[in-house]
């Protein structure tokens, strides 16, 4: 189905079973158990040998040598890969660094060998028996060092430099201007579930579980590091504990349980170490950012400017984190520009909201900081500068866009209007902050199959590969498949993450829940199509209702359809250009209470509200979750979390869960979460978009910038650590 | 759904065959003591034997001693509801019931534990017979991708049980008072279990609930 003209009414807008905040089909399983994860296979591979990993100990530089022969003497080994024997390999295209390192390496714990063993404690023994000598080589390690050096760089989908007027010009004479400068660290996904996968040879073709958010992406790039032709890998990712983008393509725990299973002759699973996971795989790579705004004395933006500079290892991107500052707020003269500096640090990658989410952790801090030099409420601030269309091309509007709604509507339900002026409110021991931000995450869609079922027994089973990390798929596409076909949730089996499925859009961008059921929708009309054709019905007026289809005064069991055998059709949505012609985004606006304590500058979040506009919000219940861990996870980018590099030897450091801190429930108070009333004809059928990556955008410099009214200090280095609050702490009273 | 997409659990397959009940308490507490020896390099695979009862069922098994309980349940018992996140006890996904009190089951040797009653998420309730606590995640919608909700809600089961029992937290104003069910207890008492989709707001609620309806 293509879908290039703006969606008009159809079975979706019932809104009987979408819409409704029902639980999560799978939550009986997860809650009990019995889901199986990537290295949880023992039903399909129960004599699996035990995969460890281990990773190279120099950042940069070759291995000279490696013995293997007390590994390989050790009790229950049963195969050693390594770079040296495991024949030749390719790079995925979605891999910056290769996948199992040697001789030479690329970054700080790359896979340089699987030690294969009967058991997991004697292949974790084996691999700690391992000598290897290595020949380090000098490499970059410090983003700022190197920030002079860095080279204009784009993606795919951005440009390196974007100009509009005469920033330059604008920015002199503005009679009020804010020039300042925030940095962003690297950050850790630091999803729960390792990732993990298990491998099985059957003659040429392989059968891997593995925990992966994409599944074609990922057939694809384990057929080019390995050499084979894609259809002799099954890859099944049924449940994935959680991603972030971490997941969003193959590593070395896929590829190297593959290449063990095929040295050791049978099933091989390997789970990376946690405390290898930091360095080994992918990360948010650390930004600095410049802003500069200028406006006139009555706060209308006049110039909008934002540099960019980040680092990745050789032919790795940037972060892009300018793309938020083209399209949020009006302005006649802009610039944006990104910078990429060569490092040897880990490959930096997608990590949720990449780009706007260390965007708007700066931009956010920058408005408020404007707001004051100006005299003006944020809030007051952001509407005056709202825009119903693109600031560089202002004859594109935006599909929808209600961003001054969230924020009126956020500012009433939040109380802002008693907030005071910085240092001025306390409780006990508390110095206490309101602060807020506006939300803002492009709402991009992407080609999605699925294929349909229906039996004589009127239970319609959907097949598509996409996956649920967490978000809500399984639960959301039955919604759509009942309601399309008619049927209760309970009628409706859905079966993901298998690349036997027709290609989805998958898991990533938050792009997936308005994709994937889009395309179950198309999947679904051409299933009412075939059963109306099946019994005989008038096309015209068939409705499909309570597990029946009705036409004139006919009513016929769903199911009679597929008494005959069952009834498969296949079908994909297919955008058009109405991304183009329309900027379709996400909004929102974040209000966050802080106390800071007075003594301490321990800072404590006491309520956090959001609102959002997103389209159709598909399952309130799971949206809303999304959104709480959102600003979760950006409560942590605010707060704790920082990927500490060793520029000495070129590591993350604090490569574990203890040391890489992440929000813990003591850290997190009630959150709120309202969505607007918002249908997005222009988005797909469904008029949903995403809410996955919204949450999380905002968050960080709204809890920011309510440290700053508690305690007036601001403070531009994430995370707003105690030692940057301490020195300037006002005395108690 | 009947069963979890794309697979229907077979019967645990033991490595170990699950011993009569007359076994237990019989376990030799020299066992204990020889778990303490490091097999020397390079020799044959170590093995020892322990018994214990996991959800309520006895099992006898021959482990390499340095066989976690976590690897004891989740590969020599196939009783993979228990997760491991980290392995190092930083995480909490790994958390099980142990007599009565929850533990960090990647921090223990499984040949530690003989005669011991251990209870996993497996032995709170099944898929089609919830446990009031995984109920309430249901309805609260206290997860995301699932992986740390088992020692979610197995700690959250425990926390309870050591309100109850009038067990004090870091948080606990009045030492000599029994500790209140507040969301301040509750935050704290969880925080050992890691969340990293963020469903903390949604897992307090959850508990409360349970909490709740038994008060």
């Amino acid at each position: 189905m293509k879908f290039d003209t703006p969606a008009t009414t159809n079975p979706i807008d019932q809104l009987k079973v979408v819409g409704q905040p029902v639980d999560r089909i799978d939550g009986r399983f997860k809650t009990t158990g019995t889901a199986p994860y990537a290295y949880e296979r023992h039903d399909a591979a129960p004599d699996a040998a035990y995969g460890h990993v281990l990773g190279a100990a120099i950042a940069k530089g070759r291995i000279q040598s490696m013995d293997l022969a007390a590994a390989k003497a050790a009790p229950g080994v049963l195969a050693i890969v390594t770079a040296e024997n495991a024949g030749k390999l390719g790079k995925g295209e979605y891999n910056t660094a290769r996948l199992l390192g040697g001789p030479e390496i690329q970054h700080y714990h790359q896979a340089i060998a699987l030690v294969v063993a009967e058991t997991f404690e004697q292949a974790r023994h084996a691999a700690g028996l391992i000598k290897v000598e290595y020949a380090p080589a000098k490499g970059a390690y410090d983003l700022a060092a190197s920030r002079d050096k860095a080279k204009p760089a784009g993606t795919d989908d951005e440009p390196a430099d974007s100009s509009v007027g005469d920033f330059d010009g604008a920015f002199g004479a503005a009679p009020v201007k804010l020039d300042a400068t925030y940095t962003t660290p690297d950050q850790a996904h630091a999803m729960m579930e390792p990732h993990a996968s298990t491998a099985a040879w059957n003659g040429d073709k392989l059968s891997l579980w593995t925990s992966n958010q994409m599944i074609a992406w990922s057939v694809g790039d384990m057929a080019k590091t390995l050499g084979i032709a894609k259809d002799r890998i099954h890859l099944m990712s049924p449940y994935v504990g959680g991603g972030f983008g971490g997941k969003l393509w193959v590593r070395a725990d896929a590829l190297l349980a593959a290449l063990g299973a095929r040295a050791a002759r049978r099933p091989v699973k390997v789970a990376l170490q946690r405390p290898l996971m930091f360095n080994n795989t992918t990360h948010r790579p650390a930004t600095i950012q410049r802003l500069r705004i200028g406006a006139t004395r009555d706060g209308t933006i006049t110039a909008i400017g934002h540099d960019s500079w980040s680092g990745d290892l050789p032919d790795g991107k940037p972060e892009t984190a300018v793309l938020q500052t083209r399209l949020l707020y009006a302005g006649a003269n802009r610039l944006t520009r990104l910078r990429l500096s060569e490092l040897d640090l880990p490959e930096g990658n997608s990590m949720r909201a990449p780009g706007e989410a260390p965007g708007m952790m700066a931009l956010e801090i920058a408005m408020d900081e404007m707001a004051e030099k100006l005299g003006l409420d944020p809030v007051e601030f952001r509407i005056r500068n709202d825009t119903q269309v693109d600031p560089e091309s202002p004859k594109r509007k935006f599909s929808q866009r209600q961003l001054t709604e969230c924020l009126r509507t956020g500012a009433e339900k939040f109380g802002w209007a008693a907030r005071r002026k910085p240092m001025q409110a306390r409780d006990g021991r508390w110095l206490v902050g309101l602060g807020m931000a506006a939300a803002y995450r492009g709402a991009p869609v992407m080609k999605s199959a699925a294929r349909v079922r229906l039996d004589a027994r009127g239970i319609v089973t959907v097949e598509t590969d996409m996956t649920d990390i967490g978000t809500g798929s399984y639960t959301i596409i039955a919604q759509t498949a009942a309601e399309m076909m008619g049927l209760p949730l309970q009628k409706v089996v859905v079966r993901l993450g298998d690349s036997t499925f027709p290609v989805s859009a998958g898991s990533g961008g938050q792009f997936g829940a308005n994709s994937s059921t889009a395309g179950v929708y198309a999947a679904c009309v051409k299933l009412r199509e075939a059963v109306v054709k099946k019994l005989g019905l008038n096309a015209a007026d068939a409705q499909f209702v309570d597990g029946e289809v009705r036409s004139g005064s006919r009513a016929i069991a769903l199911g009679d359809a597929a008494k005959g055998g069952e009834l498969v059709v296949e079908d994909a949505i297919e955008f058009g250009d109405l991304a183009k012609k329309y900027q379709q985004s996400t909004f929102g606006a974040h209000f966050v209470e802080v106390g800071v304590d007075a003594a301490t500058a321990e800072v404590r979040l006491r309520r956090m509200l959001v609102v959002c506009a997103a389209g159709r919000i598909l399952n309130p219940k799971s949206a809303r979750s999304q959104v709480i861990g959102s600003m979760t996870m950006g409560a942590g980018a605010a707060l704790m979390e920082e990927l500490a590099i060793d520029a000495r030897h070129g590591f993350f450091v604090n490569h574990d869960l203890a040391h890489y801190e992440v929000p813990v429930h003591a850290d997190i108070p009630h959150q709120e979460v309202i969505f607007l009333d918002e249908t997005d004809p222009m988005s797909s059928p469904m008029k949903a978009k995403g809410v996955g990556e919204l949450g999380i955008c905002g968050v960080a410099a709204a809890i920011a910038n309510a440290i700053h009214n508690a305690t007036g200090i601001r403070v531009r280095d994430y995370p707003i650590t105690l030692d940057k609050l301490l020195k300037d702490m006002p005395l108690p009273a | 759904m009947a069963s979890p997409p794309q697979q229907e659990l077979r019967r645990r397959s033991m490595i170990a065959a699950a011993a009569t009940t007359a076994a237990i308490g019989t376990v030799p507490a020299a066992l204990a003591q020889s778990s303490a020896e490091t097999p020397p390099e390079a020799a044959k695979a170590t093995t020892l034997k322990v018994s214990f009862t996991v959800n309520g069922k006895p099992r006898d098994l021959e482990l390499d001693p340095r066989t976690t309980l976590l690897d004891a349940l989740r590969e020599g018992m196939n009783l993979t509801g228990t997760k491991k996140g980290c392995d190092h006890g930083q995480c909490g996904a790994c958390t099980v019931l142990l007599d009565g009190r929850r533990i960090n089951s990647c921090l223990t040797l499984a040949v530690m534990h003989p005669g011991a009653d251990i209870t996993t998420v497996e032995g709170l309730g099944t898929p089609d017979r919830l446990h009031p606590m995984q109920a309430a995640f249901v309805k609260h919608d206290g997860y995301q991708c699932g992986y740390c909700t088992p020692g979610q809600i197995c700690s959250a089961v425990a926390v309870l049980a050591e309100i109850e029992a009038g067990i004090p937290s870091h948080v606990t104003t009045d030492l000599n008072a029994k500790p209140q069910l507040t969301g301040a207890e509750l935050r704290e008492r969880m925080s050992g279990n890691i969340c990293r989709c963020g469903a903390y707001s949604n897992i307090v609620d959850a508990i409360t609930e349970v909490a709740g309806s038994k008060a």
